[in-house]
């Protein structure tokens, strides 16, 4: 566990602080986080993805739960997911993350807002739309093809 | 429109655990039923994991980890109480359920001195073997505990994850400890067979074993070559006398964690 904690600590620990801002709640997030993974390490799949891709997408669904106050819906057996780069090492994780910053600079504002809205806010589409004023579906949309957007631009 | 690209936009709502009643009852329908939207999924979720890998920051404070494994070592003095009521395997089902056992015993011997005296006076008075037992233990116990140990988890190459093994392999001991569970039975006369594969040639021969009535199964430390760096760790069918050689097909293989 040790040996885990020191190579994702930092990604798991940025994740829970960019959606919750504060770093007693990151914290406790964290530790939720390997302690889900100790109780349960059948959970992740390892011939799908790294566990750090893994790791951070169970960290941010934990932080958003945690933001917005609500009982976790998904259990981290049911999160399986595909994820084309190697994101094994810091190296590849480090290179992937400039690369993402860049397509997301590259989105339209209205999309990247919507986005960063439902992903690092954990706003659903009708508060994002209410909030925006744009119709249910263009919102939808939005999310979908920005998510799209950053495949392709590792498929490239 | 197909009926997938309906799903679409929901889909990705989906991913980022973002619908909430009627809409996600329909979605888990769905999908129960849709091999194609399952895919999407996943690779929607993988989408949003390179999102998350933006997020920068400082990293967590130091006090952070010391919580966590105080933790961790709690749990597992807790799970120790269950484990000799049944018949059931001693490790569980789960990898690091798995070793929850030996490592219980292992952290009582190391962190525990009262208890371990005890328990050592004990064993001691029936057996008079004490240290031998407790220089075993330290022995078989090493390769989980010790934190340079090369962790490695094997689970199944086909579809259903039900069959796993977990590795603790210290390379500069030649020593391994491997723990499987749920693996299926075999035909007579048959073995699964571990295998080292080690970073330069090949596969290196690391025990044979067959599973129990549960499925589980060890090995603790096999005869290996001194020193070598294993790439990864792999599972065939083999005769019971076991191979020099893998045969095809490789059933479960793991990469270190």
């Amino acid at each position: 566990m040790a040996q885990l904690y020191d190579r994702y600590s930092s990604i798991v620990y940025a994740v829970a602080l960019r959606v919750l801002g504060d770093t007693g709640a990151a914290e406790d997030v964290l530790q939720e986080v390997f302690l889900q993974l100790w109780r349960k390490p059948s959970a992740f799949d390892a011939a799908r993805g790294s566990l750090g891709s893994w790791l951070a997408v169970i960290t941010r669904n934990r932080a958003i739960d945690f933001l917005r106050k609500r009982r976790p819906e998904t259990d981290i057996d049911d999160v399986v997911l595909s994820v084309a780069p190697d994101l094994a090492g810091d190296a590849e994780r480090a290179r992937a993350a400039e690369k993402v910053r860049g397509v997301i600079g590259t989105m339209a504002p209205a999309q990247r807002s919507a986005l960063e809205m439902a992903y690092w806010e954990g706003m659903s589409h009708s508060e994002i739309a209410d909030k925006t004023g744009e119709p249910l579906g263009t919102v939808k949309t939005r999310i979908r093809s920005g998510l799209i957007a950053l495949r392709k631009a590792f498929q490239g | 429109m197909s009926e997938h690209e309906q799903f679409a936009d929901d889909l990705a709502l989906y991913a980022l655990d973002g619908l909430r009643g009627e809409d996600r009852a329909r979605m888990d329908a769905h999908l129960a039923t849709c091999a194609a939207c399952r895919l999407e999924l996943e690779q929607l979720r993988g989408d949003t994991a390179l999102l998350a890998l933006s997020a920068a920051g400082p990293r967590p404070p130091q006090r952070a980890r010391q919580r966590l494994l105080d933790a961790v070592a709690r749990e597992a003095r807790v799970a120790r109480v269950p484990q000799t009521s049944t018949r059931a395997p001693w490790w569980g089902w789960l990898g690091w359920a798995a070793t929850a056992a030996v490592v219980v015993f292992a952290l009582s011997l190391w962190r525990e001195n009262t208890a371990l005296q005890q328990s050592l006076a004990s064993m001691s008075s029936r057996a008079g073997e004490s240290r031998r037992e407790l220089e075993e233990l330290r022995r078989v116990a090493a390769p989980i505990l010790d934190p340079e140990a090369q962790r490695v988890t094997l689970v199944s190459t086909k579809a259903a994850p039900q069959p796993q093994g977990k590795a603790f392999y210290l390379r500069n001991r030649s020593s391994l400890v491997f723990l499987a569970n749920n693996m299926p039975a075999l035909p007579p006369r048959k073995a699964y067979e571990l295998w080292l594969i080690p970073v330069n040639g090949a596969p290196i021969p690391a025990g044979v074993f067959k599973p129990d009535a549960h499925g589980s199964a060890s090995v603790v430390n096999p005869l290996l070559p001194a020193a070598v760096e294993a790439k990864a760790f792999a599972i065939t069918v083999e005769d019971e006398t076991g191979a020099t050689a893998p045969t095809m097909p490789i059933l479960m293989m793991g990469a270190g964690e």
